[in-house]
């Protein structure tokens, strides 16, 4: 079997995780909380990854992360390396790829809390940064932790946006998803059973487990 | 220390325009009809709602001046509000909840011995009865140690006989209290039983006339008829 791949999905899925749930918690404040103008349209965009087809959302990924593409290049100066076909670009696009999965529902948990505990906090001394951690946080851990859930397993489930960015490097950029997909081609029917097998359970576990989150957040 | 307040802003269906102070050891009784804008003229002293216009003076801090441009943030006004419900923490319990910004948490042990809720320390506020939660909001407001307590229907939720109870603490309570208290009801029982100073307001302004107009149930009038929806002298008494 392939244990590469599934490294590297593994990999993949967890980083894009621990740094998806960082950059989306503020966003998904900025959203539940203020009133802006331009905001709907704003939101749109950040959901837009979720409405394109992954080809669409790795052909402008190409584009940007190429060496004529304004990321590619900034990339280019700062490390000397190229963006596409490694590690790093992929988790980039898996990024953006997962981020409606990560603010959606970090969003729907924040505006669940009543604005009149956030009031109570100011009116006890806490400043806006304060009152996000010691209140908002603690009291949205199920939507939180179900947003990580989600997007890990998002991300495990990425084809198209990976192969255009990152292509099939071995240890580099080749994940499970990628591997099957080249096993069949291969005519190598029992390496892709069996990476496709070794899914069904981890991502059965983790949906059960979002049940129980939502379950323990109604109640 | 005593405040002073005064207030004008626009609302959907009236204007606030009122002023007045309370003094220390003092407890303001504003009382009137609900929807007269109570709430969101003690919503503005805490400084959780802006004025139009208006002055807030606590001793000799200004809290707030719209013409010289002063707003102090709710966090800086260090002030105790207790609300009908919401005040405490779903993810801490009762001691936590009060020891949330106690400036010593010793005392949080002390006060829940006076409301009688140190059995309950470790009670999430979903495992305890309402009356026990109001009990614990203002512990929590008291241990912060406010320059003013506001409470604003702090027992409208409960029940007769706990609010009856709690009415009572809260008046030992207040002789032991150095700050002044403007307390919000719209039930004329509790202002009479709870103020030394009342101050009825009807649409955003002072109304002196409205208490003797409920008391003597002016049929006719407007104001009367709006009230007589409200919880008028609870069968307890």
């Amino acid at each position: 079997m392939d244990y590469l791949a599934i490294y590297v999905t593994l990999k993949l899925a967890l980083v894009t995780t621990v740094v998806l749930m960082v950059i989306a918690a503020p966003v998904a404040y900025a959203l539940a909380y203020n009133r802006f103008s331009g905001k709907s349209f704003l939101e749109a965009l950040i959901y837009l990854p979720m409405a394109l087809p992954p080809t669409v959302i790795g052909f402008y990924l190409i584009i940007l992360m190429g060496p004529k593409g304004f990321v590619g290049k900034m990339w280019q100066m700062l490390t000397g390396g190229s963006l596409l076909f490694t590690f790093i670009g992929i988790t980039m696009a898996s990024i953006i790829y997962s981020i409606p999965f990560a603010v959606q529902p970090m969003k729907a948990a924040f505006s669940k809390i009543d604005r009149r505990l956030l009031e109570s906090a100011y009116v006890l001394g806490l400043s806006k940064k304060a009152t996000f951690f010691r209140v908002i946080i603690p009291n949205s851990v199920s939507g939180i932790a179900a947003a990580a859930i989600l997007v890990f397993l998002h991300s495990i489930g990425a084809f198209g946006v990976l192969l255009m960015v990152g292509g099939s490097i071995p240890g580099e950029t080749k994940v499970a998803s990628i591997a099957i997909y080249e096993a069949v081609e291969m005519m190598n029917y029992k390496a892709a059973g069996l990476i496709a097998l070794s899914f069904i359970p981890i991502s059965y576990a983790f949906l059960l487990l979002v049940n129980k989150l939502n379950e323990g957040a109604r109640s | 220390m005593s405040i002073e307040v005064s207030f004008k802003k626009k609302l959907k269906y009236f204007d606030v325009d009122i002023s007045f102070s309370c003094a220390k050891k003092n407890m303001v009784v504003m009382i009137g009809p609900s929807g007269g804008g109570k709430t969101t003229i003690i919503r503005m002293l805490a400084g959780l709602e802006k004025p139009k216009e208006g002055k807030v003076v606590f001793g000799d801090e200004v809290w707030f001046d719209s013409l010289r441009r002063i707003d102090v943030p709710p966090q800086k006004r260090r002030l105790g509000y207790v609300f009908q419900d919401y005040n405490l923490f779903p993810h801490l319990n009762l001691f936590d909840n009060a020891a949330f910004a106690a400036v010593d948490k010793k005392e949080v042990e002390d006060l829940f011995g006076i409301f009688r809720i140190g059995h309950l320390k470790k009670r999430k506020p979903h495992m305890v009865s309402g009356g026990e939660r109001q009990r614990c909001a203002i512990c929590q407001a008291l241990a912060r140690h406010p320059r003013i307590l506001l409470l604003d229907e702090p027992f409208s939720a409960l029940d007769a006989i706990t609010r009856r109870g709690l009415r009572e603490e809260l008046k030992n309570l207040k002789g032991k209290m150095s700050f002044p208290i403007i307390y919000v009801t719209h039930d004329i029982t509790e202002a009479l039983y709870l103020a030394d100073e009342l101050l009825p307001v009807v649409d955003g302004k002072i109304d002196d006339q409205w208490l003797q107009r409920m008391m003597t149930r002016e049929p006719s009038s407007e104001v009367a008829l709006r009230a007589a929806r409200e919880p008028r002298l609870t069968l307890v008494y």
